[in-house]
Protein backbone atom coordinates (compact mmCIF):
# COMPACT_ATOMS: atom_id res chain seq x y z
CA UNK A 1 0.00 0.00 0.00
CA UNK A 2 0.81 3.76 -0.52
CA UNK A 3 0.19 6.63 1.97
CA UNK A 4 -1.14 9.27 -0.32
CA UNK A 5 -1.33 12.63 0.99
CA UNK A 6 -2.72 15.54 -0.52
CA UNK A 7 -2.47 19.50 0.39
CA UNK A 8 -3.95 22.80 -0.53
CA UNK A 9 -6.71 22.94 -3.05
CA UNK A 10 -6.24 19.38 -4.05
CA UNK A 11 -7.12 18.51 -0.26
CA UNK A 12 -10.10 20.70 -0.26
CA UNK A 13 -11.90 19.69 -3.74
CA UNK A 14 -11.21 15.86 -2.68
CA UNK A 15 -12.34 16.60 0.61
CA UNK A 16 -9.58 14.34 2.41
CA UNK A 17 -5.72 15.01 3.72
CA UNK A 18 -5.00 11.34 3.04
CA UNK A 19 -6.01 7.81 2.21
CA UNK A 20 -4.11 4.34 1.62
CA UNK A 21 -4.03 3.62 -1.83
CA UNK A 22 -2.89 0.06 -3.87
CA UNK A 23 0.29 -0.03 -5.47
CA UNK A 24 -1.00 -0.07 -8.74
CA UNK A 25 0.54 -2.71 -11.41
CA UNK A 26 2.30 0.46 -13.28
CA UNK A 27 4.93 1.30 -10.51
CA UNK A 28 5.49 4.80 -11.02
CA UNK A 29 3.95 8.21 -10.40
CA UNK A 30 2.33 7.98 -13.54
CA UNK A 31 0.93 4.69 -12.72
CA UNK A 32 -0.76 6.13 -9.84
CA UNK A 33 -1.85 9.24 -11.36
CA UNK A 34 -3.59 6.54 -14.27
CA UNK A 35 -5.17 4.69 -11.35
CA UNK A 36 -6.70 7.90 -9.48
CA UNK A 37 -7.79 9.31 -12.48
CA UNK A 38 -10.06 6.13 -13.46
CA UNK A 39 -11.68 6.50 -10.28
CA UNK A 40 -13.35 9.56 -12.18
CA UNK A 41 -15.41 12.08 -10.79
CA UNK A 42 -13.68 14.50 -8.94
CA UNK A 43 -10.20 12.57 -9.14
CA UNK A 44 -10.54 13.05 -13.32
CA UNK A 45 -11.42 16.64 -12.61
CA UNK A 46 -8.75 17.15 -9.95
CA UNK A 47 -5.37 15.58 -12.00
CA UNK A 48 -6.40 16.24 -15.53
CA UNK A 49 -3.24 16.56 -17.76
CA UNK A 50 -4.42 20.48 -18.33
CA UNK A 51 -4.04 20.92 -14.19
CA UNK A 52 -0.98 22.11 -12.49
CA UNK A 53 0.04 19.57 -9.89
CA UNK A 54 3.36 18.16 -8.55
CA UNK A 55 4.09 15.14 -7.11
CA UNK A 56 6.72 14.13 -4.09
CA UNK A 57 7.61 10.88 -3.48
CA UNK A 58 8.96 10.24 0.41
CA UNK A 59 8.73 14.11 0.83
CA UNK A 60 11.36 14.45 -2.37
CA UNK A 61 9.62 15.94 -5.49
CA UNK A 62 9.60 13.75 -8.45
CA UNK A 63 8.57 13.62 -12.09
CA UNK A 64 5.32 11.73 -13.64
CA UNK A 65 8.51 8.54 -14.23
CA UNK A 66 9.70 8.63 -10.52
CA UNK A 67 9.52 4.99 -9.04
CA UNK A 68 6.87 3.72 -6.19
CA UNK A 69 7.85 1.19 -3.62
CA UNK A 70 4.98 -0.23 -1.36
CA UNK A 71 4.85 2.17 2.13
CA UNK A 72 6.21 4.66 0.66
CA UNK A 73 4.60 8.50 1.11
CA UNK A 74 3.12 9.48 -1.96
CA UNK A 75 2.07 13.50 -1.61
CA UNK A 76 -0.09 15.55 -4.09
CA UNK A 77 -0.25 19.30 -4.35
CA UNK A 78 -0.57 22.09 -6.40
CA UNK A 79 2.70 24.32 -7.14
CA UNK A 80 4.10 25.70 -4.16
CA UNK A 81 3.46 29.66 -3.04
CA UNK A 82 5.62 30.48 0.00
CA UNK A 83 7.49 33.31 0.56
CA UNK B 1 24.21 24.02 11.41
CA UNK B 2 21.98 26.24 9.85
CA UNK B 3 18.97 27.42 11.78
CA UNK B 4 16.18 26.43 9.63
CA UNK B 5 12.34 27.02 11.55
CA UNK B 6 8.52 26.46 10.59
CA UNK B 7 6.34 28.29 12.46
CA UNK B 8 3.17 30.12 13.35
CA UNK B 9 5.05 32.93 15.48
CA UNK B 10 6.63 36.31 14.43
CA UNK B 11 10.36 36.66 14.58
CA UNK B 12 13.11 39.14 14.98
CA UNK B 13 15.18 40.20 12.12
CA UNK B 14 17.84 42.00 14.69
CA UNK B 15 17.26 39.27 17.52
CA UNK B 16 18.84 36.90 14.27
CA UNK B 17 21.38 38.44 12.81
CA UNK B 18 23.14 39.23 16.77
CA UNK B 19 22.93 35.62 17.30
CA UNK B 20 25.14 34.91 14.11
CA UNK B 21 27.25 37.20 14.92
CA UNK B 22 27.58 36.27 18.67
CA UNK B 23 28.62 32.58 16.49
CA UNK B 24 31.24 33.69 14.77
CA UNK B 25 34.17 36.20 14.64
CA UNK B 26 35.11 35.80 10.64
CA UNK B 27 31.83 37.01 9.32
CA UNK B 28 32.44 40.27 6.96
CA UNK B 29 29.15 40.31 5.97
CA UNK B 30 25.28 39.88 6.65
CA UNK B 31 22.71 40.10 4.21
CA UNK B 32 19.01 39.73 4.58
CA UNK B 33 15.30 39.46 3.09
CA UNK B 34 12.43 39.92 5.35
CA UNK B 35 9.24 38.81 3.23
CA UNK B 36 6.04 40.62 4.33
CA UNK B 37 2.03 40.27 3.67
CA UNK B 38 0.83 42.60 1.16
CA UNK B 39 -3.22 44.22 1.46
CA UNK B 40 -3.55 43.65 -2.22
CA UNK B 41 -2.72 40.78 -4.66
CA UNK B 42 -3.76 40.74 -8.09
CA UNK B 43 -6.09 43.79 -8.41
CA UNK B 44 -7.70 42.57 -5.32
CA UNK B 45 -7.44 43.79 -1.41
CA UNK B 46 -6.50 40.72 0.63
CA UNK B 47 -7.63 41.05 4.58
CA UNK B 48 -6.38 37.95 5.61
CA UNK B 49 -3.69 35.20 4.36
CA UNK B 50 -3.44 31.36 5.84
CA UNK B 51 -0.32 29.35 5.27
CA UNK B 52 -0.75 25.84 4.72
CA UNK B 53 2.83 23.44 4.56
CA UNK B 54 3.38 19.85 4.26
CA UNK B 55 5.35 19.22 7.25
CA UNK B 56 9.05 17.73 7.47
CA UNK B 57 9.06 17.83 3.95
CA UNK B 58 8.91 21.75 4.42
CA UNK B 59 12.27 21.49 6.59
CA UNK B 60 14.24 18.76 4.97
CA UNK B 61 13.11 21.32 1.43
CA UNK B 62 14.89 24.42 3.17
CA UNK B 63 17.69 22.55 4.49
CA UNK B 64 17.93 21.09 1.01
CA UNK B 65 17.45 24.96 -0.70
CA UNK B 66 20.32 26.43 1.95
CA UNK B 67 22.83 23.41 0.98
CA UNK B 68 22.93 24.40 -2.06
CA UNK B 69 23.74 27.96 -1.50
CA UNK B 70 26.55 27.03 0.91
CA UNK B 71 28.01 24.54 -2.11
CA UNK B 72 28.13 27.60 -4.04
CA UNK B 73 29.72 30.47 -2.13
CA UNK B 74 30.90 31.28 0.83
CA UNK B 75 28.17 30.58 3.16
CA UNK B 76 29.39 30.67 6.98
CA UNK B 77 25.91 30.70 9.08
CA UNK B 78 22.92 31.38 7.79
CA UNK B 79 18.93 31.26 9.01
CA UNK B 80 15.61 30.90 7.16
CA UNK B 81 12.32 31.38 9.43
CA UNK B 82 8.86 30.56 7.49
CA UNK B 83 5.76 31.38 9.57
CA UNK B 84 2.76 29.46 8.84
CA UNK B 85 -1.11 29.62 9.97
CA UNK B 86 -2.40 32.68 9.75
CA UNK B 87 -1.14 36.24 9.51
CA UNK B 88 -2.94 39.30 8.19
CA UNK B 89 -1.59 42.42 5.84
CA UNK B 90 1.69 44.22 7.14
CA UNK B 91 2.73 40.93 9.49
CA UNK B 92 6.02 39.18 8.53
CA UNK B 93 5.95 35.82 6.80
CA UNK B 94 9.45 34.58 5.77
CA UNK B 95 13.03 35.88 7.01
CA UNK B 96 16.04 34.79 5.37
CA UNK B 97 19.56 35.76 6.79
CA UNK B 98 22.92 34.99 5.29
CA UNK B 99 26.72 35.64 7.17
CA UNK B 100 30.06 35.30 4.91
CA UNK B 101 33.08 36.93 4.89
CA UNK B 102 32.19 39.30 2.58
CA UNK B 103 29.11 41.23 0.91
CA UNK B 104 28.82 39.37 -2.77
CA UNK B 105 28.77 36.15 -1.28
CA UNK B 106 25.80 36.96 1.52
CA UNK B 107 23.71 38.86 -1.00
CA UNK B 108 23.91 36.38 -3.74
CA UNK B 109 23.55 33.41 -1.62
CA UNK B 110 20.43 35.07 0.25
CA UNK B 111 18.43 35.66 -3.14
CA UNK B 112 19.63 32.64 -4.68
CA UNK B 113 17.59 31.03 -1.57
CA UNK B 114 14.97 32.89 -1.56
CA UNK B 115 13.93 32.41 -5.49
CA UNK B 116 14.59 28.29 -4.50
CA UNK B 117 12.13 28.88 -1.33
CA UNK B 118 9.49 30.11 -3.94
CA UNK B 119 9.38 27.29 -6.26
CA UNK B 120 10.47 24.45 -4.02
CA UNK B 121 9.76 24.49 -0.41
CA UNK B 122 5.72 22.69 -0.02
CA UNK B 123 3.95 26.23 1.24
CA UNK B 124 0.80 26.99 0.11
CA UNK B 125 -0.66 30.87 0.60
CA UNK B 126 -5.07 30.82 0.61
CA UNK B 127 -6.27 34.95 0.91
CA UNK B 128 -9.27 36.19 1.80
CA UNK B 129 -10.85 38.92 -0.34
CA UNK B 130 -13.74 40.56 0.03
CA UNK B 131 -15.18 38.18 -3.07
CA UNK B 132 -14.36 34.97 -0.39
CA UNK B 133 -11.40 32.85 -0.33
CA UNK B 134 -8.92 31.53 -2.90
CA UNK B 135 -5.78 30.01 -2.89
CA UNK B 136 -3.16 32.07 -4.53
CA UNK B 137 -1.32 30.70 -8.05
CA UNK B 138 2.29 29.97 -8.59
CA UNK B 139 3.97 32.50 -10.52
CA UNK B 140 5.60 32.50 -13.82
CA UNK B 141 7.81 35.06 -12.62
CA UNK B 142 9.19 32.99 -9.83
CA UNK B 143 9.74 30.16 -11.65
CA UNK B 144 11.99 32.61 -13.91
CA UNK B 145 14.27 34.04 -11.17
CA UNK B 146 14.80 30.05 -10.22
CA UNK B 147 15.69 29.07 -13.77
CA UNK B 148 18.21 31.74 -13.88
CA UNK B 149 20.17 30.45 -11.33
CA UNK B 150 21.20 27.49 -13.21
CA UNK B 151 24.76 26.81 -14.26
CA UNK B 152 25.48 25.88 -17.81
Amino acid sequence: MLKVLYFASIREALGKDSEAVELPADPTVAGLIDALRARGGIYAEVLAANRRWRVAVNQDMVGLDGPLQDGNEVAIFPPVTGG
Amino acid sequence: MFDIRVQPADFDLSTETALIRSRHRDVGAIASFVGVVRDTNDGTGVSEMSLEHYPGMTEAALKKIVDQAAARWNVIDATVIHRVGTLMPTDQIVLVVVASRHRGHAFDACEFIMDYLKTDAPFWKKETTPEGSRWVDARTADHDAQQRWKQT
